[in-house]
């Protein structure tokens, strides 16, 4: 296999890896931000927290998998994204942390003071973790100062620009949209008429910021001047499905309403890495020193030993995270069920 | 204040504390994969209790080993962008694979063990609790043969243009001796701490009478599988002292403070330095013994530190090639001391335990040995990184060479003092639940929540 088309191949799984944790990722953040608005009482948070019990910890792994293959895949990329977002990243990586340590620790002690704590560590965590990564890809499609030695040098103020707080507060409204259908999935009772009627409203705000995010990125991104790939109708059909979901919302078509919100996640997502490439970080400072696929990748042997490892492991891990979401099927508020955390 | 010194401090403190955690886990999670397996075979319903009481201190645990994993994997390139420059083609394989392979398995698995119960078939539901255990061992293999790469770089070559390492041989990677001692000694490590953290707790219970049948049996568990743990970690350790003798001569001479090439070479007892942590002032040595550790002969040559340093000053360039010795001695000298205390204690325990170890005075003080493998994990850890100082890649790349160019003194004092501070916080809150369900014992542990009963939720509200 030739080292471009290895370049490419872990572009692609790289770029999947994104989606998947958007996808899944995506309603946990929805359900956290969500946790102490539409739980009013303690069995009610804790149902809600059920809800994504068993299986957000293996979505986060997609987080750690894409940063861990990026490494691998495109190290030049990984070492200027991560030392240029620094503080952004450590924001990220305190939330995360502290809406981690909550999950497991609000139910483990019955002061009333303890589980509000750790409730809006998960609200708090949540929000900021969402907000984070719809700023640093915004950002990404931007374009942000690197100079010829591939170093970042702006700072945080840098990506907390106009474009970047759209693609923020765009990814947590659709979050928290994802994450209202998620737990209309998952809930029953009056914690699932209250879900249904949020989502009825913060569709309205999704929609607007994405319709903005849309306008705006053809006024901050050059995508006139450098499309990658043309993505075609695919941000379209996004956009199309997000607007046919407050049809769905309002129908009480729970399923629908899910997974048209999740098909506008992944092709806004796929239309972004579309625009992208070959360049996985734009320059700023001068085109000439963006960093692409091809001059920020591992060697062929590095990425033809790890394909091997991803043919193999990748569909194992498919299987066996799918299989979790089908034994864990059931509406949490069922007479026999008992509540974990 | 330098920013090189304070990313050297962040990750030496965010990743020791990672590894509080960590050792913990690796070890615990297959007590508790026996205990669920022995209930499943033997329906012996302390069996499950074990299972149930260990494992709400396997989860406090395991939470804080999660998300200061988080940290570790980003902070190569937050922190290290010149390393992570240099490394890429060869160490974020070993991540990937780590978070393909590992990281998956044991949260996925994990997940299904907490939630499963009574949701999905016992079979399912015991073999999730191994799968979580065995995962947890794969993500410590992966990480320690990245760590084994650093120490002694194998399977590669250097690129003429960049002078970057590339990796031509992933099988040698795969392979690294270094790396699998390290594991050893790790998942052993591991099981040890579970060990002694069991025997505490239960001489804890033990000597109030409270459930006495449950927390002898766990006592006799922890000193069995303690005592075949900590003498494995000790072989283990020997063949490390060994690899290292041939592969960082320097950190051999720097553990042993041997200051001039000795035929054959005594090991030092008792050696004071000046401040510097780097000269001697007086020692106490008994002959041949650091020979024998070295190469099992009592009469080999080993190289003392000021004629390595006049070596590498001629191989790689001026600079100082002596690793702080005052860490690498006293670290070395307090892990061995408290690995042949944990050894005699076992011994000790399983003697006790054919009598009545219930009515033992010293009972009471067991719940101190807790503490004994965390004191060696973390002098493990501090002499064999310490010890490779000033390499970050062991004779290829220099800790200052790594550190990320554009970050700021302020960036860095931002993100060091917050993770002291969220670190401090998960302490703090980690230390209260541990106590706290310890104390409680098995009966508390049988309800999934400590209000009591769960409540049943519908729509009548």
């Amino acid at each position: 296999m030739s080292h471009e088309f290895l370049q490419i191949l872990w572009f692609i799984l790289i770029a999947v890896l994104w989606v998947g944790f958007y996808f899944l990722e995506g309603f946990d953040f929805g359900v956290g931000m969500l946790l102490p608005f539409l739980g009013r009482k303690d069995e009610e948070r804790r149902a809600i927290i059920n809800s994504i019990g068993a299986t957000w910890d293996g979505n986060e792994v997609w987080l750690l998998t894409a940063g861990g293959a990026t490494f691998a895949a495109f190290p030049q990329w990984y070492a200027t994204m991560f030392s240029g977002f620094y503080l952004a990243l450590f924001l990220l990586l305190v939330a995360l942390i502290l809406r981690g340590i909550s999950f497991e620790y609000r139910s483990k002690d019955a002061n009333p003071t303890w589980r509000a704590t750790f409730d809006w560590m998960i609200a708090i965590g949540s929000f900021l973790a969402a907000l984070l990564l719809g700023v640093a890809f915004a950002n990404l499609a931007e374009g942000v100062p690197i100079n010829a030695k591939m170093m970042y040098t702006g700072n945080l103020f840098t990506l907390l620009n106009p474009y970047g707080l759209i693609g923020g507060l765009t990814t947590v409204s659709v979050f928290l949209l994802h994450g209202a259908n998620f737990l209309s999935l998952k809930l029953d009772g009056k914690l699932r008429e209250r879900t249904n009627a949020f989502a009825g409203k913060i569709y309205i705000a999704a929609v607007v910021l994405s319709l903005v995010l849309l306008i705006t990125t053809y006024i901050y991104t050059d995508i006139y001047a450098h499309l990658g790939l043309n993505p075609g109708i695919i941000p379209i059909v996004g956009l199309a499905a997000l607007f046919v979901s407050g049809y769905f919302i309002h129908r009480r078509q729970e399923g629908w309403a899910f997974i048209s919100v999740a098909v506008n996640i992944v092709f806004t997502l796929v239309t972004f890495f579309m625009i992208m490439f070959p360049r996985v970080m734009i320059s700023t400072t001068d085109p000439a020193y963006s960093l692409t696929i091809y001059n920020a990748s591992s060697s062929a042997y590095t990425l033809s030993v790890m394909s091997v490892v991803a043919l193999i492991f990748v569909p194992i891990v498919l299987i066996y995270q799918g299989w979790t979401y089908y034994m864990f099927r059931k509406r949490i508020m069922t007479e026999k069920e008992t509540l974990v955390y | 204040m330098d920013p090189l010194i304070l990313s050297r401090w962040q990750f030496a403190l965010t990743t020791v504390y990672h590894f509080l955690f960590v050792p913990l886990t690796l070890g615990l999670g297959w007590f508790v994969a026996f205990m669920q397996t022995r209930y499943y075979q033997t329906r012996d319903k302390t069996f499950q209790q074990m299972a149930k009481f260990w494992g709400k201190l396997f989860l406090i645990n395991f939470a804080i080993g999660v998300v200061t994993g988080i940290v570790q994997e980003f902070q190569f390139g937050m922190n290290w962008s010149e390393y992570s420059r240099f490394v890429g083609d060869i160490f974020g394989a070993p991540l990937a694979v780590e978070a393909l392979l590992a990281f998956f398995m044991e949260s996925t698995f994990l997940g299904i063990w907490i939630f499963g119960e009574g949701k999905v078939p016992e079979k399912v539901h015991l073999a999730a609790i191994w799968l979580a255990a065995i995962g947890s061992n794969l993500s410590a293999l992966w990480i320690l043969l990245a760590n084994g790469w650093m120490q002694h770089p194998v399977g590669y070559v250097i690129d003429p243009t960049t002078g970057r390492p590339m990796l031509n041989d992933f099988f040698a990677l795969v392979t690294n001796m270094k790396g699998w001692l390290f594991f050893g000694h790790t998942i052993t490590a591991g099981l040890v701490t579970a060990s002694f953290l069991i025997l505490g707790v239960s001489a804890y219970h033990i000597v109030r009478n409270k459930n006495v049948d449950f927390f002898k049996r766990s006592f006799q568990m922890g000193a069995v599988v303690g005592l075949v743990a900590i003498l494995l970690v000790i072989l283990d350790g020997d063949s490390q002292g060994k690899y290292v003798y041939e592969t960082q001569p320097m950190k051999m001479a720097s553990i042993e403070a041997l200051w001039d090439t000795e035929q054959p070479a005594s090991f030092s007892i008792l050696t004071i330095g000046d401040l510097s942590g780097k000269k001697e002032v007086w020692s106490l040595r008994v002959p041949y013994v650091t020979s024998l550790l070295a190469c099992n002969n009592p009469g080999c040559q080993v190289q003392g530190v000021n004629d390595i340093q006049a070596q590498y000053q001629q191989q790689y360039g001026l600079g100082d090639y002596v690793p702080l010795m005052v860490f690498t001695y006293w670290g070395f000298r307090l892990m061995i001391a408290a690995g042949f205390l944990m050894a005699i204690l076992s011994i000790l325990f399983l003697l006790a335990m054919r009598r009545d170890i219930a009515k033992a005075r010293w009972m009471k003080w067991v719940p101190w040995v807790i503490v004994l493998p965390y004191i060696a994990n973390i002098c493990g850890w501090l002499v064999t990184e310490m010890g490779r100082q000033p390499w970050i890649v062991q004779g290829l790349l220099k800790v200052q060479d790594a550190v990320s160019p554009n970050l700021t003194t302020v960036d860095l004092l931002i993100s060091l003092i917050g993770y002291v501070v969220v670190y401090g916080a998960l302490a703090v809150a980690d230390f209260y639940l541990m106590k706290k369900y310890a104390v409680l014992g098995p009966d508390a542990a049988m309800h999934e929540s400590v209000d009591a009963a769960p409540t049943v939720i519908g729509a009548q509200d």
